[in-house]
């Protein structure tokens, strides 16, 4: 019982950090707030649904155009929308309050089309759905998948951060966007990358989701919320943290539907998500404090 | 002089407004009118948007061309008017609704409001349909309180029943299925904390005592929950051979998902909203076999499959297999009392409440202005949503247990 409820919680939790990963690339590094983050994964679930139900291919091959579209889409949206913001605001703040405004316009815009072009309806499709045998326990083989992604792109860019030099180079610009340019760095550059790279995560992240979750065009609110909470949890524009973030929410929710009530997951959520707040008001990983 | 002509001009003025004044109304009603404006808030986008985009607004449009194709709504002197529509987006929001009926009747004037989707909605703008005195057809409403409705609103009508109906439906078609044998009497229960689930599983409760079923397992879980693991671990371990879920669409569709993943096979599996959407035939295939929810139709009426045949032509999608004929139907119930009475609301509501309609969905004859023969257990036998229940109405199909266990895809 307890062995299938960690198994599960796990699995879950991938799902969270999976989502907020390309969310907390965006915010700390390019230190945009993206509230569009869901309505572009709920694009790319779109995308995905329609390569499955048309053209009768699997998801995950799906993700090769998915994904580049997805970072291609980043890269556009910062160029156009968010540079000329970037370039007026005075200081961080009101930059941050600016890519607020904009990307609440940017939701409302990409849903609209969504709604227009898909309709209202739920939309759902089956892939991998079947069961695999993890420790004794049944679990979800596209579930499994999602964790499996989880980990490899979360370690994958953690590597790529923490081991390059180009990573280096987009720390320097998270930890101190003013002087990255001191050492010869392109803040402006590299800002742009780490948007897209957060475009490009959100699209994967929309794919695996739809492979499991039904979604329609308006809810992608909830996946900006759940990520958020994750970010915010696991320190703003830190990888670990959003991977530990994820993986302890998945845990709390199924320990306490399992052993508690499930009527008590999302409470439960939000006082983790204050517990931890007041304990490290940065975050679990966050620089702030430190 | 100047006065004098001062006062003229008043006099002038205040002569012509009287005369408009008066004229207005004769204006509107005269023999020059051109079209019948209906109007309608629907929500196309926001939470509410899933299911009013399948029961509600299709059959809107669809009556919308069937009429306007035909030549327009039919008055009882034999002319016909076309319908002009005056549609708003509520956001799925009850201020915006609210707001939106408040504006059809005052400021576009329209001669009829079609209702808004959704139980909530219907009841929130259910005093404005009156004050404003519009018939309100409410398909999309479960209550059990719409005997007191119709005592309130009198011009109100309550087509889709009440709680109590489905659960004592379900009770029964679970008592006797138990009394043959072919199950147990126990049933684990959960359901959505939120309007759909918390009404249906009130009402579950004491039917299920009354009909001697035991309820092993009872919880509610918050609406958007996407993961049902432990709860199906709990509901299997209850020992009950019957699942009931008072289910949303999404979550109607990952514990479908997640049943099979577990490899949870309980011989009566019963989910909420959305079991009778056909996409959900569609995608579960084989899998959806045996499986119940609410609702359901007879395959067999014809007049209900050539609604269907044009419904997915119009739309390129089928309609669900529950509330969407009923939805259609209430329309022609609209269009045939406008025809027999004219345009007149009250006299409209007045056939409303007594007359006999031919429509989709057969014969309706409104009890106490609700719709009392309806469909209320539905089970997807052979890769058609068949109605099973109540087991004497003509055309209901037998329920087939116990269900069959998942099969490998």
């Amino acid at each position: 019982m307890l062995m299938a409820t960690l198994v599960g919680g796990l699995v879950l939790g991938g799902t969270y950090a999976l989502v907020a990963m390309g969310l907390t690339i965006q915010y700390g590094i390019a230190r945009t707030m993206n509230l569009a983050y869901g309505e572009t994964m709920i694009a790319a679930s779109f995308a995905a649904y329609l390569i499955h139900n048309t053209l009768g291919v699997s998801p995950v091959l799906g993700l090769a155009i998915i994904a580049p579209a997805g970072f291609v889409f980043g890269w556009l949206v910062y160029g156009i929308l968010l540079r000329p913001l970037v370039a007026r605001s005075k200081n961080i703040a009101s930059l941050e309050i600016n890519s607020i405004l904009a990307t609440f316009g940017l939701l409302f815009v990409i849903q609209g089309v969504m709604l227009v072009v898909f309709g209202g309806n739920y939309i759902s499709y089956n892939y991998l759905n079947f069961g695999i045998e993890v420790l004794g326990v049944r679990v979800a083989a596209n579930r499994l998948l999602v964790l499996f992604l989880a980990f490899v792109i979360g370690g994958g860019l953690f590597l790529l951060l923490t081991r390059t030099r180009w990573g280096t180079a987009l720390r320097a610009v998270a930890v101190n966007p003013a002087a990255a340019p001191l050492v010869g760095i392109d803040a402006n550059r590299a800002a742009r990358f780490a948007f897209a790279l957060g475009g490009a995560l959100a699209a994967s992240g929309g794919v695996v989701v739809s492979m499991y979750q039904t979604f329609t065009a308006s809810s992608g609110v909830v996946f900006t919320m759940k990520a958020l909470i994750v970010v915010i949890m696991g320190g703003v524009g830190n990888l670990a943290g959003a991977l530990c973030a994820g993986l302890i929410l998945g845990l709390s929710e199924t320990l306490v539907a399992t052993y508690i009530s499930p009527g008590l997951t999302m409470a439960a959520v939000y006082i983790i998500f204050l517990g931890i707040l007041l304990w490290r008001p940065s975050g679990l990983f966050g620089k702030v404090g430190k | 002089m100047m006065t004098a002509t001062r006062r003229h001009a008043l006099r002038y003025f205040g002569a012509s407004a009287i005369v408009f004044a008066t004229a207005a109304p004769f204006a509107a009603t005269a023999q020059d009118r051109t079209s019948v404006k209906i109007g309608y808030a629907i929500s196309k986008t926001g939470g509410n948007a899933g299911g009013a985009g399948i029961t509600t607004l299709p059959n809107y449009q669809l009556w919308i061309k069937d009429v306007n194709d035909a030549g327009g709504l039919e008055l009882p002197d034999g002319t016909r008017l076309p319908i002009e529509v005056i549609e708003y987006d509520d956001r799925s929001s009850a201020e915006e609704v609210v707001r939106s009926i408040e504006r059809l009747a005052t400021q576009d004037e329209v001669d009829f409001m079609l209702p808004p989707w959704g139980t909530g909605f219907n009841l929130a703008v259910a005093p404005l349909f009156d004050r404003f005195g519009y018939p309100q057809l409410a398909v999309s409403a479960v209550t059990d309180k719409a005997p007191e409705f119709v005592k309130r609103w009198d011009k109100s009508f309550w087509l889709l029943g009440g709680g109590h109906d489905y659960t004592d439906a379900l009770a029964k078609v679970l008592s006797t299925a138990s009394s043959e044998g072919t199950i147990n009497s126990k049933v684990a229960m959960i359901s959505v904390a939120d309007g759909f689930g918390i009404d249906l599983v009130t009402a579950a409760r004491p039917a299920m005592k009354d009909a001697g079923i035991e309820v092993v397992y009872d919880v509610t879980y918050p609406a958007g929950t996407t993961d049902f693991t432990s709860i199906l671990n709990d509901a299997a371990a209850s020992g009950a051979d019957s699942f009931v879920a008072f289910s949303y669409p999404p979550e109607t569709f990952a514990l479908t998902q997640q049943a099979q993943i577990a490899n949870f096979n309980p011989k009566v599996l019963y989910l909420g909203v959305g079991t009778g959407f056909p996409m959900y035939g569609a995608n579960n295939g084989a899998n959806a076999e045996g499986i119940m929810s609410l609702g359901g139709i007879d395959y067999s009426n014809e007049e209900n499959m050539a609604y269907r045949k044009r419904h997915e032509e119009l739309t390129g999608q089928a309609p669900d297999l529950w509330g969407s004929v009923i939805t259609y139907s209430s329309l022609q119930m609209l269009q045939e009392a406008i025809k027999r009475r004219g345009l007149d609301r009250d006299a409209v509501s007045d056939e409303l409440s007594n007359g006999t309609f031919q429509t989709a969905s057969g014969e309706i004859k409104l009890e106490d202005n609700q719709l009392r023969t309806l469909w209320l257990t539905g089970q997807w036998q052979d890769g058609e949503y068949v109605a099973v229940a109540p087991a004497d109405r003509e055309g209901a199909k037998a329920p087939k247990l116990p269900k069959a266990a998942w099969q490998g895809q």
